[in-house]
Formats: structure tokens, C-alpha cells, sequence
């Protein structure tokens, strides 16, 4: 009696080759001497599926298509080595998950993938599968496959797989799935058989051999010298929160109630690195507040904009209607915050002397900011703000960005000096 | 000016904040595929997280959590709704496989792919049907970064405590916005532990105990089979057509988290002595309804606010508190009224007044208006 099959009678058609197969695993694993719960069978939907009532392994009973990628979960989770993760998946499987078979072989997880290739789908009716192949008839091509099935064994060599292979199911095929099983990393083994209710009534007198060798996907072995996966132990931080700077209040603000200010530029010039530092003179100045950005999907071009608001009491609403401020120093982001700057009634636009403002309520203020740049044209256009409305110090916007290293890439002392004048 | 000692004011993000809430509550896996909103839990995860794998697709990123989960690792990820859709059968597998994990779903404004980079609350709806035959998953939802904190840790804690997938329900402005944040403000997080089986008697792997939830242990331990099944099945994990011991399991799945929501409910409740109003919201827009709150007891009016942290199963304190008031108005940021519907129904009574928005933030001023109004 078997230590891995709980019974002698397992749940198939006869002459179906999942038999074969389940009993050719157990043979297999038997040889090998592996314990039954050093075994872990992952079952796809199927009639190979059924199966986990007859083993004494772990079982893991998933969903159509997706037993490759919970194995791949299993063989990522598991920290003690010589467990063997054994899949069993049917045609129809293999082609809703291909993707997980192709990404567990290029990982070369260390399992094993039993194909169970009765060249259709046997357990809703004799439907043609993706790897039916030509001429073979099913419920659904009563003429014969037109088209020609995958070549699995190909598409898991190509993806790295340290072992493939494609055998015949007929007869003792233990050895050749001991083969699949002893590799260290990721194997597949298509098993070829023909469904006894299906495949062989609508295809009479064709013999197995004679099929597989007319379909071109014939018995063979393929391997790639590999080693098995292991996880990367990337350097982590143990604690995302020690990263961030806390900020220290020796600054004053001179603020009423809440402001908001919207910056407006282009991408790739700074607007969210000087709405950063922006927000962080504002903290150190005693200021609550909120930093949001808004860009395009491509980050790296067209218009980037930030909002950031100040406020002396704690902020808990996010949004803004319109602001009280609207940076812009460019065309990009003039044409992005356009709207919100004909809706002002009141406030200040602070803008950049190329751009043609439209009409609005807001006071409007024209400097060269992009005199000093263009990466640094943002930041001038903050010192400048924080200068003109007092809301925090010049200086407090200074400090910050000498602390911030910006002195290295951008003129910070000179437009200290620029808006001191 | 020198501020007191003890704060530690920083600049932060709600992903930061909650990606180390889950790693502090026992996360030992996140598993993803990056998707505006969510792309900063993704990248904080690769840093923080012990274990991190970037999925090729989200129905891998679910099953590879499965797996792992089968193995006894705490697996999180995040994702916004087209990952999420692509999610929900492996969630529905996970939900009858018993296996913890944790969803942040970063909610963007839809319908499809829709506009990745806006906020909304559309996907309420989704979540309450997401599993076939109606039953629920945990949802927790937080409404600013204490919350945020404190819930997505809970999160971690519940999938642990009731072997099940848990959703922790965001959206873009709550993970994306920095702000000024103390951070001596936060609760201290404690590691979330899987119930392991004792050791006593026969170890059945879906044997549910007194409390209605199956012990655990891993796949591949030496000691006991284990069997995992998305099937209907019965205690033993095997796959059953219907017999009376499999449905049984199937209606103690519908059961496990109401039975248990005790011990997950979580709301903020600012009741007001003599106030006949009562404003619900959740998430990015209790923000907007706190600051409404504020602004209206500062006129001399009285209201009373509802923040619910547990959003499903819906705790019955939510309709408790609803009742004695003479009108309720419901806030969030869809324009069905998600969850007003899915707490009285899709007929709404006359009393319970929705509002709600699409493609920006319901502001503190219109929530004023219609309580006073």
C-alpha cells in the first residue's frame, strides 16, 4: 500500500491517464523516500483535481488556472528546504494561467508542474483546448482542430525553467517524473494522454503515439543550468518614520487664519521639491499644513503643480476652492492653473515675465523668475511670495533650503538677496 | 518659540504612516504591482516590508499572498480598483480558504481606469458584494493619519485573529497628501499573531472551535496535514458537492465576521447634547465634515458627527445613534450615495439626506450648507 495514495481506488474513468499519473507521483515519491508531509499537491479546477481526497500530502485546492501561482506563494513561503510542491493543472489550466507558469519559470521557484495534457477539456464537455492539436477532434471541432496547440514545454524552457520535459502517458512514467521532481528549482512535465470519454469517441482508431507525433510536440527533455530562486535579503529600514526630519520651531509666522498657495510650473523644474521646502519653512515658522502635487501621468513632462497650505491652527480639510495664491513660472503652468486664476476675486498672482496672464481679481505680480534658471525659477517665485504677503520669513524659506543641501544645485543666496532688495 | 520637547512635528504621507502601521502590526510580506494611487505603499513596502516581491499582474500578487499566507506569513498589498477587480476571484479564494491577508484599496475615481490620479469613494458598493453568495469581508477605513495609523494596523490584526482577507479602504488624497504631523500622537502597534493549533486532539484544518474560526497551521509542517480548499468542502478540507457538514462550513463563513465585530468596531462619535442633526462620513471626506462640524457649533448650532472606522460588516451602534436623530446627512465623495444606501436602504427615507461628489472633494462649506439648510 502506498504511503502518499490513501486509496487504491482513485476517482477516474477508466483508461483515463490521471490515473497514470496520480499513481506514477506516489511511485515516484515513494522511490525518492520523501514523507508525505514533506509533500505539498497543489490542484488546479479539473477532473485531476479531485484527487486531494486520495493523497496523504498537504493539499491546496484552488482556483481554475491559478494553482501555478498560489504553488509559487507556497515554494516563496516556505523557509525549510526539501518540501516538494507538486502542481497538477490540466490544458484548460495551463492556458488561463500561463502567465503563472511562465513567471514561476523565470523565477525558477522550486516546484513541480504537472501538465495533465488530455488535449481538451474534459470535465465540461469535450471542448477544444490551447493545446488540442491539429486535427484532433473535440465535442466543439468535429472537423478537427484547425489551429495548432501551444508548445508549452517551449514557453517554460524559454522562461528559464531548470527542467522541462514531455513524455507520453502511458506505462511506467515514474522515473520521468522523478526526473521533474529531484530538480532544484522550477519543472514541468506535460503528460500526454487522451480522455476515455472524449478524445478517444470522437476520434476513433487514432492511437496516442501516432497523435503525438502528427501534432509535432513531441517527447523530450530540456534544461537550463540554473539556480533554484532565493529571496534577495535587500538592506530594509526598520522603521519608516525614523527617515523623516523633525522639524523644530525657531521661526515666526505672521499668518491670520489659513492660506493656500497653488505653484504652478513645468515639469522637471522643481515645483514639488520647492513646494517641499516651501512646507517645511512654513513647519519650522510654527505653521501648520498641507502638501499636495498634481501631474500628469508622464511626471516628466508638461505642467507640474503643487498646493500647499499654511495655517496657524491645526489644518483638517485638505481642499482648496480657490487660493489665495498662485505661483506660476511657466507656460505649462499657466496653462494648467489658468482657470483658478481668472476665479480669483482676491489674493496675488505671482508670475513669471514671459507668461500672458488672464484677467483676474488678484493683485498680479511680475518678476523675471526664470532670470536664475529655469530649475530654479520656482524657488525664487516662494522667496519672493514669502517676502511680499510676511506669511513666514524669508529667511525661514532660506534656512531650509541651506539645511536641504539646494545650495549645491541652486542660487539660494542669491535670491536671498534678490528679494531683500 | 522653542516648541515642547515631546512633539516630533514632521512632514509625512498617509502611505508612510500606514505602511509602517502594518509592518509594526506583524505584515511579513507585501506583494504588489504598482497603480496610481497607490504607488507610494509600494515603494515604502520595498523598503520596509521583510519580505517584498513585485507581482508580474494583481491576480499573482493575490495568489502569491495566498501562498504565502498557507505558509503562515501575514501578506499585505495595495492596489486602486482596476487591480482590485482583477483581485476579487482570488480574494473570494483566499475568503474560503481561510487565509489572512490585508487589501489597502486606494480608491480613484472610476468608472474602469477612469482619471488614476483623482480621488473618489466609488468603490463602497463594490466591496459589500465583492464575495459571490453576499458574505463579507472586514472593511476599516480611517479618516486622518491617527486613524490611518491605528485602523490599517487593526486591519493586520483582524485578518490574523479571523483568518480572512481584510480590506483596509483609503483613497488618493489620504495616501498622497503630506502634511505637518506629530508623531508622538501615535498609538503604540503590537505584532498580530495567527491562532496556531494547540496541539491537542486531531487537527482538522477547518474544524471551526468555540469561537467559530479555525486554528491554523502551515502548510508543509511535519505534524498534521493540512488542506486548503476554494472548493465547498467539508472540516477536513475536502471538496463536497453539498452535504450538510460542507454547507455548514460555507454558512459559518457568513457568520465569522458579524459574530466577531465586537472586537473590531471602530467610529468616532462627537455627539452634541440637543442636536437633531447627525452627519456621517468617512474616510477623505470626514475631513471636510469634522472642519463643517466645527464651523457650526462655532455659529451657535448644534450637530453631532459619525465617523465610522469599521465600514462593513455595518456595527449596529451606526443605526442606534442614527434613530434619535431627526435628520441624517450622509457625506462621501460618489454621487450614489454608497454607503447611505447600504446602511437604510435603497429607498432613502425622507430623514436621511445624501450628498456627494465627483471628481473633487466634498468642501466643509457645502456639508455646512445642507445641515443648515
Amino acid at each position: 500500500m502506498s504511503n502518499i495514495l490513501k486509496k487504491e481506488e482513485l476517482p477516474y474513468c477508466r483508461g483515463c491517464g490521471h490515473d497514470l499519473i496520480a499513481r506514477n507521483t506516489a511511485s515516484a515519491l515513494e522511490q525518492m523516500e520523501v514523507a508525505p508531509e514533506d509533500v505539498i499537491v497543489v490542484t488546479d479546477i479539473g477532473c485531476h483535481g479531485i484527487i486531494d481526497g486520495c493523497l496523504n500530502t498537504h493539499t491546496v485546492h484552488g482556483l481554475h488556472g491559478r494553482s501555478v501561482a498560489i504553488g509559487a506563494g507556497i515554494a516563496m513561503g516556505l523557509e525549510e528546504r526539501g518540501k516538494k510542491i507538486i502542481v497538477f493543472i490540466g490544458d484548460g489550466g495551463s492556458t488561463i494561467g500561463l502567465q503563472h507558469i511562465l513567471e514561476a519559470a523565470r523565477l525558477n521557484l522550486d516546484m513541480t508542474v504537472v501538465v495533465h495534457n488530455n488535449m481538451l477539456y474534459g470535465m465540461t464537455g469535450g471542448q477544444t483546448s490551447g493545446l488540442t492539436p491539429c486535427g484532433f477532434r473535440t465535442t466543439t471541432s468535429s472537423e478537427g482542430n484547425p489551429w495548432t496547440g501551444y508548445d508549452l514545454c517551449a514557453l517554460a524552457y524559454t522562461s528559464g525553467a531548470a527542467f522541462t520535459s514531455r513524455i507520453t502517458g502511458t506505462g511506467n512514467i515514474s522515473g520521468q517524473l522523478r526526473e521533474a521532481f529531484e530538480t532544484a528549482g522550477f519543472s514541468l512535465t506535460e503528460v500526454i494522454e487522451i480522455c476515455p470519454s472524449y478524445g478517444v469517441k470522437l476520434n476513433p482508431g487514432r492511437k496516442l503515439r501516432e497523435i503525438i507525433e502528427g501534432s509535432g510536440r513531441l517527447p523530450g527533455r530540456w534544461v537550463n543550468e540554473r539556480d533554484p530562486f532565493v529571496i534577495k535579503q535587500e538592506r530594509k529600514t526598520s522603521d519608516l518614520l525614523k527617515d523623516l526630519d523633525v522639524i523644530r520651531v525657531d521661526h515666526d509666522n505672521r499668518l491670520a487664519g489659513p492660506v493656500s498657495i497653488v505653484i504652478s510650473g513645468s515639469a522637471g523644474e522643481g515645483v514639488q521639491h520647492s513646494a517641499s521646502i516651501l512646507a517645511a519653512a512654513a513647519v519650522r515658522s510654527g505653521c501648520h499644513v498641507i502638501q499636495k502635487g498634481s501631474y500628469p501621468v508622464t511626471v516628466g513632462v508638461g505642467f507640474s503643480a503643487a498646493e500647499v497650505i499654511l495655517s496657524p491652527q491645526p489644518v483638517i480639510f485638505c481642499g482648496t476652492d480657490v487660493p489665495d495664491v498662485v505661483v506660476v513660472t511657466s507656460g505649462d503652468g499657466l496653462s494648467h492653473c489658468r482657470n483658478r486664476i481668472k476665479a480669483m476675486r482676491s489674493g496675488w498672482v505671482f508670475a513669471d515675465r514671459s507668461l500672458d496672464l488672464p484677467d483676474t481679481g488678484a493683485g498680479v505680480a511680475i518678476h523675471d523668475f526664470r532670470s536664475v534658471g529655469a530649475r530654479s525659477a520656482c524657488l525664487l517665485a516662494l522667496f519672493r511670495t514669502v517676502a511680499d504677503t510676511g506669511w513666514i520669513s524669508p529667511e525661514a524659506l532660506h534656512r531650509t533650503a541651506v539645511e536641504s543641501g539646494l545650495p549645491a544645485r541652486m542660487p539660494v543666496d542669491r535670491m536671498m538677496e534678490m528679494v531683500k532688495t | 518659540m522653542q516648541e515642547k520637547t515631546e512633539k516630533q512635528v514632521v512632514i509625512v504621507d498617509g502611505s508612510r504612516l500606514v505602511t509602517e502601521a502594518m509592518a509594526r502590526a506583524g505584515a511579513g510580506a507585501f506583494i504588489g504591482y504598482p497603480i496610481t494611487p497607490a504607488n507610494l505603499l509600494y515603494q515604502y513596502s520595498a523598503r520596509r516590508m521583510p519580505l517584498f516581491l513585485p507581482a508580474p499582474d494583481e491576480i499573482s500578487a493575490v495568489q502569491w499572498m495566498s501562498g504565502l499566507a498557507a505558509t503562515g506569513k501575514l501578506p499585505v498589498t495595495a492596489t486602486s480598483f482596476p487591480g482590485f477587480a482583477l483581485m476579487l476571484e482570488s480574494l473570494n479564494m483566499a475568503f474560503m480558504m481561510e487565509l489572512p491577508m490585508v487589501i489597502v484599496l486606494v480608491q480613484r475615481l472610476g468608472p474602469a481606469t477612469g482619471t488614476a490620479t483623482c480621488g473618489a469613494q466609488g468603490d463602497l458598493a463594490l466591496l459589500r458584494g465583492m464575495i459571490s453568495g453576499g458574505h463579507q469581508i472586514p472593511v476599516l477605513c480611517g479618516a486622518d493619519f491617527e486613524s490611518a495609523w491605528r485602523l490599517s494596523a487593526e486591519a493586520v490584526h483582524v485578518a490574523a485573529r479571523l483568518r480572512t482577507p481584510v480590506v483596509y479602504l483609503t483613497s488618493k488624497e489620504e495616501m498622497m497628501t503630506k502634511k505637518s504631523f506629530d508623531l508622538s500622537l501615535l498609538d503604540y502597534i503590537t505584532a498580530a499573531e495567527i491562532p496556531v493549533f494547540s496541539g491537542e486532539g486531531t487537527y482538522r484544518s477547518y474544524e471551526p472551535g468555540e469561537n467559530g474560526i479555525p486554528s491554523f497551521l502551515p502548510v508543509g509542517n511535519p505534524a498534521w496535514q493540512v488542506r486548503l480548499n476554494a472548493s465547498t468542502h467539508d472540516r477536513d478540507g475536502i471538496l463536497k458537492h453539498s452535504t450538510a457538514e460542507a454547507l455548514g462550513n460555507t454558512m459559518r463563513l457568513e457568520e465569522k465576521s458579524r459574530r466577531h465585530l465586537g472586537g473590531y468596531t471602530h467610529y468616532e462619535y462627537d455627539s452634541q447634547e440637543g442636536a437633531e442633526v447627525l452627519v456621517i462620513s468617512y474616510g477623505v471626506t470626514a475631513s471636510a465634515a469634522r472642519e463643517a462640524v466645527s464651523g457650526i457649533r462655532e455659529s451657535g448650532k448644534k450637530v453631532s458627527l459619525l465617523v465610522p472606522g469599521t465600514i462593513l460588516p455595518v456595527p449596529d451602534e451606526y443605526y442606534d445613534m442614527s434613530e434619535k436623530y431627526e435628520r441624517v446627512v450622509v457625506a462621501e465623495e460618489n454621487i450614489n450615495a454608497q454607503y447611505a444606501r447600504l446602511l437604510f436602504g435603497e429607498k432613502l427615507p425622507e430623514r436621511i439626506r445624501t450628498m456627494g461628489a465627483v471628481g473633487r472633494m466634498i468642501t466643509d462649506g457645502e456639508i455646512r450648507k445642507e445641515v443648515l439648510t
